[in-house]
């Protein structure tokens, strides 16, 4: 039986195939039903040392959809941090005020070491170029509406697949499900052979491509990245290749992938999408950004232990 | 009677089977310059179960745990003989450990560990060839990525 009551959610390779099913079922009911005082009384706080939209406001948004409160921070500069406190400290002060502490940093390990640090349950909500677990979790429970089913997908990856966390993320857990996969990207930004490793270690079939035109395939999914300028330590290695792809509805088209195929993006979006997609059968990155509110509501319920 | 090629000691400790190209980053770990009592160091010493060996005979030290550890890393086939009154008290292999706290550097320059006043950590996923994750930031590390603390 899975039990994730005080569980941290830190990385997507601390999840079984079980366990990520469960929390997909249980966002299926997030979804369907209104628990509306399932978390009164309980607070989280939002420790954001980077900055966000989506992910912090959905949070916020599932927490007080099941009746429970928020606090926290999304500029650093107001805290504390700029006096020179320790991540250790700040953590272990906030414990206090909280039932659960959701922390996106900068720095990869940061919500592992807050784990490490303070009892209260830690949610990852960003760690700079290492682990977004609930971003996952959102992107499988969309492809899973959209597919029917996780079993089984062609599943392309394009962009950012070098410093692209939430693809690095969801290739990994897509192993769990036997997907092939097809990673699309100029040399100088392919997924790096860490990921690659697992996927040989699963016995995952995998192409890595420099354009979507190399595919001799039909597709299930087409997961875009934005390439990350703030991730690149040199601008000119970024502007080598800053605007490398750009889907249009009418590139679409040309590229015969399959009439189901689903386009997903993390967002936000910048040169690689064009809004003439936005309208199409394939554009499903809308949705996914909406599916984090009953994702991130299963996983509150779920880790504060008034769900199971 | 066997000539040896690195005179005895009467107490101390005997790094044996380093492989020869080892022999100086043990030193270091074991930071022989400033060791006051007898050092031998050989290189290039014929060896049955290595190519070429080197071997360390320190006096009077015992080693602790995480210079075993790190010599583990750096020279897994080593062997270590405690000497006392000039015989060999105990003698055994080095081992790497599961985990591997405080003796190791992320290579990930944005990793936590290489910013916050921690100690870093690595879970070993494989001894040989070495391979090992980051306990926080998940990156693997290699034979040559390896940078002892």
């Amino acid at each position: 039986m899975v039990m994730l009551k005080n569980r941290d959610i830190i990385s997507i390779l601390d999840f079984t195939k079980e366990e990520i099913s469960y929390v997909l079922d249980l966002s299926k009911k997030m979804e369907e039903q209104s628990h509306t005082d399932l978390l009164k009384g309980k607070i989280l706080a939002n420790l954001f040392f980077e900055p966000s939209t989506r992910t912090r406001l959905s949070f916020e948004t599932a927490m007080k959809r099941l009746g429970g409160d928020v606090i926290g921070f999304d500029d650093p500069g107001k805290t504390s941090t700029v006096k020179g406190e320790s991540l250790k400290d700040s953590v272990k002060i906030v414990e206090g005020y909280c039932d659960i502490i959701v922390l996106r940093h900068f720095l990869e390990g940061a919500s592992r070491l807050t784990a490490d640090t303070v009892n209260v349950p830690v949610i990852n909500a960003g760690d700079g170029a290492s682990q977004h677990p609930t971003q996952t979790f959102l992107d499988l429970y969309t492809i899973k509406n959209t597919k029917g089913g996780l079993e089984g997908l062609k599943v392309g990856f394009l962009g950012d697949l070098k410093y692209g966390r939430t693809a690095h993320s969801l290739a990994y857990a897509l192993t769990h499900f036997n997907a092939e996969m097809f990673f699309i990207s100029p040399p100088s930004l392919r997924i790096p052979k860490d990921y690659i490793d697992q996927l040989k270690s699963r016995g995952i079939t995998y192409h890595e491509v420099d354009s979507l035109f190399e595919i001799r395939s039909n597709l299930d999914i087409l997961y875009c990245t934005r390439i990350q300028k703030e991730r690149f330590a040199d601008p000119v290695e970024y502007e080598k290749v800053r605007g490398i792809y750009k889907l249009s509805s009418a590139v679409l088209d040309d590229l015969k992938l399959g009439n189901d195929l689903k386009i997903l993006h993390p967002l936000p979006r910048v040169e690689e999408m064009d809004e003439s997609l936005d309208s199409t059968d394939y554009a499903a990155y809308f949705q996914q950004a909406h599916s984090g509110v009953p994702v991130r509501e299963a996983l509150l319920a779920a880790v504060l232990g008034v769900l199971q | 009677m066997k000539k040896l090629e690195v005179s005895a000691i009467e107490e101390g400790t005997v790094i044996d089977q380093i492989a020869s190209k080892s022999t100086f980053k043990v030193a270091n770990i074991l930071d022989i310059q400033n060791i006051d009592q007898v050092v031998l160091v050989g290189v290039n010493l014929s060896s049955k179960k290595l190519d070429k060996k080197g071997i360390i005979k320190i006096g009077g030290k015992q080693l602790t745990q995480d210079e075993v550890n790190k010599i583990a890393l750096i020279a897994p086939d080593a062997t270590l003989n405690i000497i006392k009154d000039s015989e060999v008290e105990r003698k055994f292999q080095v081992a790497i450990p599961d985990t591997l706290e405080g003796i190791v550097k992320c290579f990930n320059p944005n990793c936590v560990s290489n910013h916050q006043v921690i100690q870093s950590k690595f879970h070993v996923m494989n001894k040989n060839p070495i391979k090992i994750r980051c306990h926080y930031c998940e990156r693997h590390m290699g034979g040559d990525d390896i940078e002892l603390v």
